[in-house]
């Protein structure tokens, strides 16, 4: 009872958010909707028993890839005025392309078969849920059955991290930087020098 | 799994209680409050001069890098949370298959550290 109110009113709440991202005026409210969207999707996947999966839809998607988003709504700075100036003049092209996508769906949904072996596969022995908790169900699947995917992430990963920092990563010529080893590599008779100076001589 | 959720009942409670009263405080101050808005005083208040600028300016993109590989660690670091769970029952092909994904991404950080990423300037 208190499962499926919970669950309408997260559902109902995800999708009003939704719409809310496409129709809110300020890109930065948009995010803000998204996020709003991302928690209630983390609760729908609770509701559906799937623990770690909705801890780590708020931790890596509302705390790193909202926060992602927020940096490039707020790196393109976009005058808020304009933003909508050719709203109606880009109205058919717009409509147009979500058309060929709807027709594109409606393709594949209608040609939709189901692999002969995928019921096996679905009938793979899941753990009872109350048996073996979502995040260990979890733990002894991806390590060792799916090695190579989880690999793979781990390349993904890495082609991410170099790539981020070729694209971004430039540095500006002429600013001072602090540094440490060289300051402590210095010694006192590469600077100092005491000299006798003879009284009205000078140097 | 209905011992699952029973255990996430607080949080539910919880999220409830920080709406309601969420809601209260923005409700009250907007139902008992007199509203009575004029073009001073919703204009921003900058130490009694007009605006100079829009808030809104360009970010240095150096703030999307830093975002970028603190996302990456954040995933490696939840992929370390089921294994470290199962770690028992996976046994040393396990254990060797998280050293390598890790490893991996030390080649990363090394390269990061290396191209001087992590310095601010």
């Amino acid at each position: 009872m208190i499962q499926a109110l919970v669950f309408y009113m997260f559902a109902a709440i995800a999708v009003a958010g939704g719409v809310m991202v496409i129709s809110a005026r300020n890109p930065v409210h948009s995010v803000l909707f998204l996020i709003l969207v991302f928690f209630n999707a983390a609760g729908l996947f609770l509701l559906l028993g799937a623990e770690f999966l909705a801890m780590v839809l708020v931790v890596v998607y509302v705390g790193a890839v909202a926060v992602l988003f927020l940096f490039v709504v707020m790196m393109l700075d976009i005058n808020f005025l304009r933003f909508r100036e050719g709203f109606l003049q880009y109205l058919p092209t717009g409509a147009l392309v979500g058309l060929v996508l709807l027709v594109e769906l409606a393709l594949v949904f209608g040609t939709w078969t189901f692999a002969p072996d995928a019921a096996s596969v679905s009938a793979a022995p899941a753990p009872d849920v109350a048996a073996v908790s979502n995040t260990e169900a979890l733990g002894r699947l991806i390590y060792t059955d799916y090695f190579y995917l989880f690999q793979a992430a781990g390349m993904v990963l890495l082609v991410a991290m170099v790539g981020a920092i070729l694209l971004t990563l430039r540095s500006r010529p002429g600013v001072r930087k602090q540094d440490i080893a060289r300051q402590l590599a210095r010694r006192k008779e590469d600077t100092l020098e005491v000299r006798k100076v003879p009284s009205g001589g000078g140097i | 799994m209905d011992a699952l959720l029973r255990e996430y009942l607080p949080i539910l409670i919880f999220l409830a209680i920080a709406v309601a009263i969420a809601a209260i405080a923005v409700g009250a101050s907007w139902i008992v409050a007199r509203q009575r808005p004029d073009s001073e005083k919703t204009s921003a208040y900058e130490c009694g001069f007009d605006a100079f600028d829009d808030a809104r300016s360009k970010f240095e993109v150096r703030f999307y890098l830093v975002a970028i590989l603190f996302i990456i660690f954040d995933l490696e670091v939840a992929f370390l949370f089921p294994w470290a769970v199962t770690l028992g029952q996976i046994g040393m092909f396990g254990f060797w298959s998280m050293m390598v994904f890790l490893a991996i991404l030390t080649i990363g950080f090394v390269y990061e550290w290396r191209k001087g990423a992590l310095e601010w300037e």
